[in-house]
């Protein structure tokens, strides 16, 4: 299943948007899919390697303006 | 830091404890390769503690505790080349805490002109931005070459993991930085982009959906390497990047690059040329890169790097994407 809407991280300071994505990822089953709006910048470098690291996907980037939309798929536990 | 205990005030304190005590036996041999930093106070001396890599063992810490309070006051000094140092030490305590080191399979560091005990970052065992095995690789540059004499002035190397460099590598007289070579599995990329956002150096731009990279800005860094959601940004290669002729001091010199990845025999055989190198080559007591300004660097590439059949750096052009800015005074 796909999360409704995006969560909108613009403004979060790393690392705290990455463990929000973190938190909400643990409350969906392996394979569920999340939507997540991003500033560019730092957060556009730190979080889609992280998210790689813990074993999550990246299924789609969307560049929007001066922000990014990513669709994340959670990866197995 | 103190002065060091050169050989010549080895022997003036030797002679100064014959006349003091016939019945102290110091093993002189042992204090050679030094490790015991004279302190302000009369009689009383600094002991380094060999720590290659900054890394102890739990006895290791609990033994330079004990020793810090039986024959120190009770404190140490962490080092900024991640040794721990006991001050406070009476020389008359230096074969008795000797004893205690070696009963753990332990001993001081070196000083004076020596191959001085090498220090590195964490590594990629469980920093997520490193890319080669500092602690490994330091572990063993430090069995092989410690305490060696260069015949000429202190000799210090270092181990970074990758790019970001925190070890320092440029104000080494040998330094090694982690390096990666990416290259693209064109069939598996999306296109999403995400390796040129992630790329600080300007390297990679999209170019009909593809990331192109342009090799004379990318530093090895493996950002795009590591940020690929579909493992279509690959290490071609991985290696050491070899630094040569840096220091800190009164007047620091920043290192050259002089050769790319480099396998660990290659960095092992590269340490052995250079000492061997500036032995021959080195005037007085001068530093590595003080001989490869009066010599020059090609006789240095040249008799060293190219002979040893690796990757050589051997133009500005291609050194320029590690320049460093500031205050260089040229």
């Amino acid at each position: 299943m796909t999360e409704p809407g995006p969560i909108d991280l613009r403004g979060v300071l790393c690392p705290n948007n990455f463990v929000y994505i973190k938190l909400k990822l643990e409350e969906m089953a392996p394979g569920d899919r999340l939507e997540v709006l991003l500033d560019d910048g730092e957060p556009m470098r730190n979080v889609p390697r992280s998210l790689k690291e813990e074993g999550h996907r990246i299924l789609k980037v969307s560049p929007e303006g001066e922000q990014y939309r990513l669709l994340i798929q959670r990866g197995p536990d | 830091m103190g002065e060091l205990l050169a050989e010549p005030k080895m022997e003036a304190l030797k002679a100064g404890l014959v006349k003091e005590s016939r019945h102290l036996k110091l093993n002189f041999n042992e204090l050679k390769s030094g490790g015991f930093i004279k302190q302000t106070q009369r009689d009383l001396f600094t002991a380094r503690l060999r720590c290659p890599g900054g890394r102890l063992t739990a006895e290791q810490l609990r033994k330079a505790a004990e020793l810090a309070e039986k024959h120190g006051r009770g404190e140490v000094h962490i080092t900024v080349r991640q040794s721990v140092e006991i001050p406070y030490v009476n020389y008359r305590d230096f074969d008795a805490l000797n004893a205690e080191l070696r009963s753990i399979g332990w001993s001081v560091a070196s000083c004076g002109a020596r191959v001085r005990v090498p220090t590195a970052c964490a590594g990629c065992s469980y920093n997520p931005n490193g890319l080669m095995e500092t602690q490994k690789v330091c572990q063993e540059v430090d069995r092989r070459f410690f305490g060696q004499a260069t015949g000429h002035h202190k000799f210090k190397v270092s181990f970074s993991g990758c790019p970001i460099d925190c070890f320092r590598t440029r104000e080494m007289d040998l330094g090694f930085q982690g390096t990666l070579d990416p290259g693209l599995e064109e069939t598996h990329c999306n296109g999403c982009g995400l390796c040129v956002k992630s790329c600080e150096e300007g390297a990679l731009v999209l170019k009909d959906g593809l990331p192109v990279r342009d090799a004379d800005k990318c530093n090895w860094c493996g950002d795009c390497v590591k940020v690929c959601p579909v493992d279509a940004m690959v290490a071609r290669r991985r290696g050491w990047l070899a630094r040569v002729g840096g220091k800190h001091g009164k007047h620091p010199l920043y290192a050259y690059e002089v050769a790319a990845f480099l396998h660990d025999d290659q960095l092992y055989s590269l340490m052995e040329r250079t000492l061997s190198w500036y032995e021959t080559n080195g005037s007085g007591r001068e530093r590595i890169g003080a001989t490869i300004a009066r010599l020059g660097l090609g006789k240095y590439l040249s008799e060293v790097v190219r002979s040893l059949g690796v990757e050589t750096i051997d133009s500005p052009l291609a050194r320029r994407k590690f320049k460093a800015g500031g205050n260089l005074y040229d």
